[in-house]
């Protein structure tokens, strides 16, 4: 079909714009260096040395929202913290992602009480849930490379806000 | 974009705790945190500042509020421990240590030697883990990237261990009221042996690399000093003490889980300022090490439970052939045991200083009231003290020489 055929083994792929971009983003994707609680050290340990998750292109942590493309909401919210952090992911610039490490930024985990907010769903729109707490490091990166096969998949029309 | 362009802190609101420059506007307000990456975690300072100078320092804590001691109240005496992991998540095992130690001496349960043993070698496990992660990331905060690398290398071997006897990582709930959950492993004793060994060459290639470093010493020597009036005035213990020339160590003063067997010093340095307690938490390093060996070498045989069957759950091969011991272990695990109605208080050395648990009974199985005492709290309460005069820069090498942690001191 079409023009591979025709140029014959010159070394050319042909691909869409949209899975360029996608594969783009999911090699080089900036979280943002933001830990809240416990489960902030084992995304530390994800980071050093035994784990290393900059072999999924994700060595450089910003501490600005500005410059980031993810935010790992590691550890628990509480209800002074809430508006803090949906400013920040207010900051970040689009398209973003959330992944909820741990079950307290996923459902509030073991804290069912006055002070946490049951589930950080509740503040930002996550896309990865990672269970554990804390989940170990593997866990982190899994959750990492389910978004990134999110990410593969996104259409741009569906990033275009109306 | 003019929702969040730079906005000047109003002056308002703080009116009582800035100078009177900062109201004509000759000194300027600024925020540090609650997200910033050398808070370690998400306190939020508001700095008033005079060019780069901090004149003023507030502490505004409370964002990482969980209410822990509240969820203990509403939970049995076993089942409130899994809350005490996730207060001071860099001393885990310690955590554990002052909540048992508590709940033992609330109902008055003796511990058989070997548990007491294992508490001791895997409590300094873990303060050796918490000062490689203060050693790893004040590193990091000072531009020395590489500490927290091989920190955190030999962290993971600590990890392992705990993984090895509790299951888990970091959330370990592994010492319960009576002694420890199980016993060890057959792996145990080689893993910790291993780690033995290594470790002291690994001590001696941080030290090549930070103590006697230009850029570090720079950065460290003189900066933040506390004199031990001050620290003694604000409640402040721990290592951070005792680089101020306190000699003050629970594990010596007040002896607890069979501390009194072991030969260990006690590190002291008199400078009081931010290098000082650098060599104050290197030589613990040391110095846990040597305990660990030593419990490691007289480490008992025998029980690692007690066998009061009143608190302590009875082991899965009496529950199919003793009808009391089905007894016990549905009334343990549906209703709790019950304490006396009195009121204890238990402490022991954290990584960070005291931490003391006060617990007070009803006569129910579920604690009246709970309340911890934490080391960092009282540590943090002194650093508007320590930073005055200094340049923001070094506001960030003294915060990372407290070696706070926030889920310590907002429970």
């Amino acid at each position: 079909m079409g023009v591979e055929q025709k140029l014959g083994n010159l070394g050319i792929v042909t691909t869409t714009l949209e899975t360029t971009v996608n594969w783009a983003r999911t090699n080089a994707m900036w979280p943002m260096l933001f830990g809240l609680a416990c489960c902030a050290i084992e995304m530390m340990s994800a980071q050093a040395a035994d784990y290393d998750m900059s072999r999924f292109g994700m060595e450089l942590m910003r501490p600005s929202p500005r410059q980031s493309d993810l935010m790992i909401v590691a550890g628990r919210v509480s209800r002074k913290m809430a508006p803090v952090l949906r400013r920040l992911y207010d900051q970040m610039p689009e398209p973003k992602w959330v992944i909820a490490m741990g079950d307290c930024a996923s459902c509030g985990g073991v804290f069912n009480n006055y002070a946490v907010v049951q589930g950080v769903d509740e503040v930002v729109p996550v896309d990865v849930y990672v269970a554990g707490c804390p989940p170990r490091p593997e866990a982190l990166i899994h959750g990492v490379v389910t978004l990134f096969e999110k990410v593969k998949g996104e259409k741009f029309k569906d990033l275009v806000k109306a | 974009m003019s929702e969040y362009q730079l906005q000047e802190i109003p002056v308002g609101p703080y009116r009582h705790l800035v100078s009177e420059r900062a109201v004509s506007g000759e000194t300027m307000l600024l925020n540090m945190g609650p997200q910033h990456p050398s808070t370690h975690g998400v306190l939020r300072l508001l700095l008033e500042l005079d060019g780069e100078v901090v004149v003023n320092c507030i502490p505004d804590i409370g964002f990482l509020h969980t209410g822990v001691e509240k969820n203990m109240e509403a939970k049995t005496y076993q089942k409130a421990e899994v809350m005490t992991d996730r207060l001071d998540y860099m001393n885990n095992m310690g955590n554990n240590l002052a909540y048992v130690m508590a709940v033992e001496k609330l109902v008055d349960l003796d511990v058989p030697p070997r548990a007491q043993a294992l508490r001791v070698i895997l409590t300094e496990l873990q303060r050796i883990a918490s000062h490689l992660v203060w050693l790893g990331t004040s590193g990091l905060d000072l531009a020395a990237m590489s500490m927290f690398l091989y920190c955190f290398r030999e962290r993971e071997i600590i990890l392992d261990i705990f993984e090895l006897v509790s299951g888990q990582r970091m959330m370990v709930t592994y010492f319960r009221p009576g002694g420890v959950w199980r016993d060890v492993p057959v792996e145990f004793e080689a893993a910790v042996r291993n780690f033995i060994k290594i470790f002291p060459k690994r001590i001696d290639e941080y030290e090549a690399l930070l103590t006697k470093n230009p850029l570090w010493l720079d950065r460290m020597v003189g900066i933040g000093k506390l004199d031990a009036a001050t620290a003694l005035q604000h409640g402040v213990t721990g290592p951070m003490l005792r680089a101020s020339g306190v000699n003050w160590d629970l594990r010596k003063t007040r002896p607890y889980a069979g501390y009194e067997q072991y030969d260990f010093n006690v590190p002291v340095e008199t400078k009081g300022d931010t290098y000082a307690r650098y060599i104050v938490r290197v030589q613990e390093l040391r110095e846990s090490l040597k305990i660990v060996e030593q419990a490691l070498n007289k480490l008992p045989l025998g029980p690692v439970h007690s066998d009061n069957r009143k608190f302590v759950p009875p082991p899965r091969s009496e529950i199919g052939t003793s009808m009391e011991a089905l007894i016990h272990h549905f009334k343990l695990w549906t209703e709790g045991f019950p304490a006396p109605k009195a009121s204890v208080y238990s402490a022991i050395e954290s990584p960070r200083g005291e931490l003391g648990v006060y617990l007070e009974g009803d006569g129910g199985p579920k604690p009246y009231r709970v309340h911890w005492r934490t080391p960092s709290f009282d540590n943090l309460s002194v650093i508007s003290k320590i930073v005055k005069g200094h340049l923001v820069a070094d506001l960030i090498a003294i915060l990372a020489s407290t070696d706070i942690v926030l889920g310590d001191i907002d429970r």
